[in-house]
């Protein structure tokens, strides 16, 4: 039953074969038979899962009409508040905290009778490629557990990986959502930059953060696209239009004619051969379905690492300045306000994020702005424009999401430069506000580890990524006769 | 040895830079929809938004913008075609974000300019104060230092913070440097904050009052040798809580300064403070450096573009202007100049003009304003508008007067006691029994009655010393408690004795 | 090639201060070396930033997002403090300020 896509767990509920209780019982009962091993749920909230299951079942017994995803099993990455639910981010520094209100996603969650069964382990705030830098314990790989499931939001993704969940939210600022989904063979989302609301969703980079759809297969993730997108008032940075028909999108799978971009800058020197083999067959793939591939060049890409490296410390130097032991969360030292305060942060920051805000602060300050944080903004212009030359050429834009496969537990823990490598294909696309889909692409032939293949597609053009995600994932199962996950050596 | 004001006055030139916060008077807060009306309990007027919990939002309030719009063009700015919030970076319990969402390098209204009349000892004089930037930002919570001896924040073992004012809408209104008003400054810095003051309060976007800090005025003040082109270092005080505040605040400032340069010093570029009860200002905690405020635009709000059209018809429903107004009202009253000046500068402008409204002349509502009214609130210490005399009331006893009803002497006895709160002036009047003796047969024998004691007096009159009827009248006047029409009095009295006016 | 931007152990230092972080003598040694390798590699952005190019602020061309002045509820105070470390009296109560209002 675990091992089901969520739209055919949402069909078999609305044909009343299984009860939503039944459901989120069996994903608590997995749960707790591998997360020891993968770690990746940072709390579980049983209780409330069961009660809002049952409501579900309740009312649909009444007869009511239902939306598709009632009653389908979700984790929930833990900087989304969710009211009266621990949530943490990862953080010490917010460990015990317990949000008065629910994040947007979690109301349009609620509203169409999802069931949340708990926070997943992420990256401190939202800075990392590996899970490594939560405060309270790495996340596993479900590939190999000596392994990193990427990150920030590792936690999601290897819950959707491991089957503890078949649908997961995640959060995407610099790569976040897709890099965990290549690591770990899965889909993850980053929509277009307001489309998701950010009300609830612990700023990070507030420029750049966006909440996105985790799952198993294509489909899967545009139905809870529709669920958690649209226009909220109270985010003043997100889109007033419709939501894009992505649900449609991934049914029609059609790539016909369609023009497709590959990226030169995004490929090469750094890239994992496996890496790029299984993006070159994709490719292929691509082109036999009546696709047209050209190449197209973004020389500014580059530069997008390193402007990211300015941009997101900056805004998050002072998106973090609230957490100040006054208000909520952990309070510590002695002394003086100014001196709890100081100790507060000391002890409840961990490594990268005081490095990332001490990076910021400096970025900012009088006299070095306009060639910092100036600068990469400038750059973030540049890199807008490439994109905007580029869909000119082609109605989707192609890469690897990542250069490399899942790396062992603790081998660039120490060399912060090298993790920041990790994102430099999936950067480009929040610092121009675009969106982006990771689909598995298969496995490295040198280890055995899953790859992806990132879609880029203009502002608002959502409906792209899982038209031409949904055709090269249809293929690609033909081809493996089998879903990705179930080659899996451990798979628990 | 102090030095005198008329000494800082001959070596030195002052200059001034004025920065004014308004509290604007929506019904919700500048980011968020929580009440912002006065005096709820603690914590309760909160949202995740103004609390600044993990995770919270912004959204602007269409009024608050559209009241510093209003407000940029009162003042003559340009509205910016494109305006953005930016965050300005700094820690302190009463912020819950630890930053100020505010504007910095693109404000929403520029270079505007208020022309003042300045009534001082030489005359009104004319100033145009020029206007920097009009911009807008949001309040912090409010902190309640406990353990101290005042209350004050040095000393106290602990603080206690209520966030009902974070995020209540601000608009700052800057001042370029103002020149040139030698002497005068102090008055010229209390006449700008009054005629803003005024402004604002015609605009209907605050209720400020600055004893309750809707208006808050920090004063910057700078000297440099008369003839000097380069100006000199500059002492930002605060807590200057009413415009009689603003006046002494700067001349205190002019006088230390000078007291500094004339030793040979260098004056300390800091923030003071200034103390209602002495009249001085003190310095506030010196800061080792000026804190970066790392500025950035806010990358949670999107920018701000008013159009053309929005800005016309905000112009369109602008009030009158105070000077125009007052311009207007003397044409109709008929005011001299020195009168107007003195109405103005005694805040009774808008008391004269709603009696006047209530029907009363507009020379005698102005005369008791002025006169009895403004004497008593001149005693008291309080302006005019907070004694417990309504435009109502003076209009009614000017009604009164005109009647005959009351005595002018009998008038003065009824304002005061409506001053001092024994309810209306009929209540006033019944009270103290005061009725105008009118009634011919009372004068009469009362008349009589003075004419009986004084038969010399009343003999002379009869012989056509008229100015001898004085002495009679007095009595008269005595007799009926002074309750008679001294004029009626006079009239009959004459006629009783032959003689006519 | 940009070269390597100076940043000191006191420049650090003084930048934990104003943000407020309380380091150690060990971490301020390790993150000043950590950091000059980090500013080394994106130094580059001034490189290419060059010339009348507009700086992107917001990804999406928005502007004029308003909400009415409504009234809309609040937290109660029990919620308001919730999370809060030490309270009194309806407020949220915090160690003695040193520093003065800005």
């Amino acid at each position: 039953m675990i091992r089901q896509s969520a739209a055919d767990m949402a069909q078999a509920l609305a044909k009343k074969e299984v009860s939503a209780e039944e459901l989120t019982k069996a994903h608590f009962e997995r749960i707790s038979t591998v997360d020891s091993k993968v770690k990746a749920f940072l709390h579980l909230d049983t209780e409330g899962a069961i009660n809002a299951a049952k409501d579900v079942d309740q009312r649909r017994s009444r007869g009511e009409n239902l939306p598709t995803l009632a009653g389908v099993p979700l984790a929930l990455k833990d900087v989304m508040t969710q009211k009266g639910i621990p949530t943490t981010c990862g953080s010490k520094i917010l460990e015990g905290w317990r949000p008065p209100y629910d994040s947007t996603v979690v109301t349009n969650l609620k509203r169409n009778g999802v069931v949340i069964l708990g926070k997943t382990n992420m990256d401190e705030f939202a800075m990392g490629s590996s899970t490594e830098n939560s405060a309270f314990h790495p996340t596993h790989n479900p590939w190999d557990l000596t392994r990193i499931p990427g990150g920030s939001g590792g936690g999601s993704s290897a819950a959707i990986s491991a089957f503890e969940a078949p649908l997961a939210i995640g959060t995407d600022t610099g790569g976040s959502i897709r890099q965990p989904a290549a690591v770990t063979g899965t889909v993850g989302v980053k929509p277009t930059y307001g489309g998701v609301s950010r009300y609830g969703l612990v700023a990070f980079s507030s420029s750049l953060d966006q909440a996105g759809p985790c799952a198993r297969t294509v489909l899967d993730a545009a139905l809870l696209h529709e669920a958690i997108a649209g226009h909220d008032p109270k985010d003043s940075t997100s889109i007033n239009a419709p939501v894009p028909k992505v649900v449609e999108a991934a049914k029609r799978a059609d790539v016909k004619g369609l023009k497709i971009g590959v990226i030169k800058e995004l490929q090469g020197e750094g890239y994992q051969k496996g890496v790029l083999d299984r993006f070159q067959e994709s490719l292929e793939i691509l082109s036999s379905l009546g696709a047209e591939i050209v190449e197209v060049s973004c020389p500014s890409f580059d530069y997008a690492l390193a402007a990211y490296y300015l941009i997101a410390p900056s805004e998050c130097s002072s998106n973090l300045a609230r957490f100040d032991a006054m208000r909520y969360g952990m309070r510590t030292g002695e002394g003086s306000a100014e001196e709890v305060m100081n100790q507060t942060r000391e002890a409840g920051f961990g490594k990268e994020v005081k490095r990332r805000i001490i990076l910021g602060t400096y970025a900012l300050s009088s006299g070095y702005y306009d060639a910092y944080y100036g600068s990469a903004q400038k750059v973030r212009t540049l890199i807008k424009d490439d994109f905007a030359r580029s869909f000119d050429k082609a109605e989707i834009l192609v890469s690897p999401t990542a250069p490399t496969t899942a790396f062992k537990i603790g081998e660039k823990s120490n060399d912060p430069l090298a993790m920041y490598l990790n994102d430099i294909a999936t950067i480009p696309v929040n610092l121009a506000g675009v969106c982006a889909m990771s689909l598995p692409s298969g496995l490295a032939t040198e280890d055995s580890l899953p790859a992806g293949f990132q879609i880029m597609a203009p502002a608002m053009a959502d409906d792209r990524l899982y038209n031409a995600g949904a055709a090269l994932e249809r293929e690609l199962l033909a081809k493996w006769g089998k879903p990705l996950l179930e080659m899996a050596p451990e798979l628990l | 040895m102090a030095i005198s004001y008329d000494e800082v006055i001959t070596k030195y030139d002052p200059v001034l830079g004025l920065e004014v916060h308004v509290e604007l008077g929506t019904a919700s807060k500048m980011f968020c929809g929580c009440a912002t009306v006065f005096g709820a309990e603690p914590n309760t007027q909160v949202c995740p938004v103004c609390l600044g919990l993990p995770g919270s939002l912004p959204v602007v309030n269409g009024k608050a913008i559209e009241y510093t719009i209003a407000i940029g063009l009162a003042l003559n700015c340009s509205i910016a075609p494109f305006s953005r919030f930016a965050r300005k970076n700094y820690f302190y319990p009463d912020m819950p974000k630890n930053f100020q969402t505010s504007q910095y390098d693109e404000p929403i209204c520029v270079n505007g300019y208020l022309d003042l009349e300045v009534e001082t000892e030489d005359g009104v004089k004319e100033f145009r104060v020029e206007i920097e930037r009009v911009h807008m930002e949001e309040d912090t919570g409010k902190s309640l230092h406990v353990g101290g001896a005042t209350g004050r924040i040095h000393g106290a073992d602990y603080s206690l913070l209520d966030y009902n004012r974070a995020g209540i809408p601000l608009v700052e209104i800057v001042t370029k440097t103002i020149e040139g008003t030698g002497k005068y400054a102090p008055l010229v810095a209390k006449a700008y904050v009054k005629e803003l003051r005024d402004i604002l309060r015609g605009l209907g976007v605050s209720d400020v009052k600055m004893e309750q800090g809707s208006l808050r005025c920090d004063a910057n003040v700078s000297l440099r040798p008369v003839g000097e082109k380069k100006l000199g270092i500059r002492s930002e005080t605060k807590n200057v809580n009413s415009l009689r505040s603003v006046e002494r605040a700067v001349r205190a400032e002019m006088i230390r300064h000078a007291g500094i340069l004339g030793k040979g010093e260098r004056v300390k570029q800091e923030t003071r403070h200034f103390h209602e009860n002495t009249g001085e200002t003190t310095p506030g905690r010196s800061k080792e450096q000026a804190e970066d405020y790392r500025y950035f635009p806010e990358p949670d709000l999107v920018p701000v573009a008013p159009s053309k059209e929005w800005i016309e018809e905000i112009r369109s429903r602008l009030p009158e202007r105070p000077s125009d107004r007052r311009k207007r009202l003397q044409d109709a009253w008929a005011v001299p100049d020195k009168e107007m000046a003195a109405m103005v500068n005694a805040d009774v402008l808008d008391l004269v003009e709603e009696s006047v409204k209530l029907g009363a002349d507009p020379t005698k509502a102005r005369g008791w304003w002025l006169g009895e009214i403004a004497r008593i609130a001149n005693e008291r210490e309080v302006p005019a508008s907070e004694l417990s005399i309504s435009p109502k009331d003076v209009a009614k006893i000017v009604e009164l007067v005109g009647k005959g009803e009351l005595t002018d002497k009998l008038a003065r006895q009824v304002v005061e006691g409506v001053i001092n709160g024994e309810g209306s002036p009929q209540d006033v009047i019944e009270a103290r029994g005061f009725k105008v003796v009118s009634d011919d047969g009372a004068l009469l024998a009362a008349i009589e009655k003075a004419i009986a004691a004084q038969p010399d007096v009343a003999e002379k009159v009869r012989n056509g010393h008229i100015p001898a009827a004085g002495a009679l009248i007095g009595a008269v006047m005595k007799e009926t408690k002074g309750q008679a029409d001294a004029s009626k009095v006079r009239s009959l009295l004459l006629k009783t004795l032959g003689q006519s006016e | 090639m940009s070269e390597t931007p100076a940043i000191s152990r006191s420049d650090v230092a003084n930048l934990a201060k104003l943000a407020r972080i309380e380091m150690t003598e060990s971490e301020l040694d390790h993150l000043s070396s950590e950091l000059a390798v980090i500013l080394n590699a994106v130094a580059r952005v001034s490189e290419v930033a060059k010339g009348e190019i507009a700086p992107t602020s917001h990804p999406l061309p928005l502007v004029n997002v308003f909400r009415e002045d409504q009234v809309a509820p609040s937290l109660t105070q029990e919620e308001a403090l919730s999370g809060a470390p030490a309270s009194e009296e309806g407020r949220f109560k915090v160690p003695q300020i040193l520093g003065e209002e800005a």
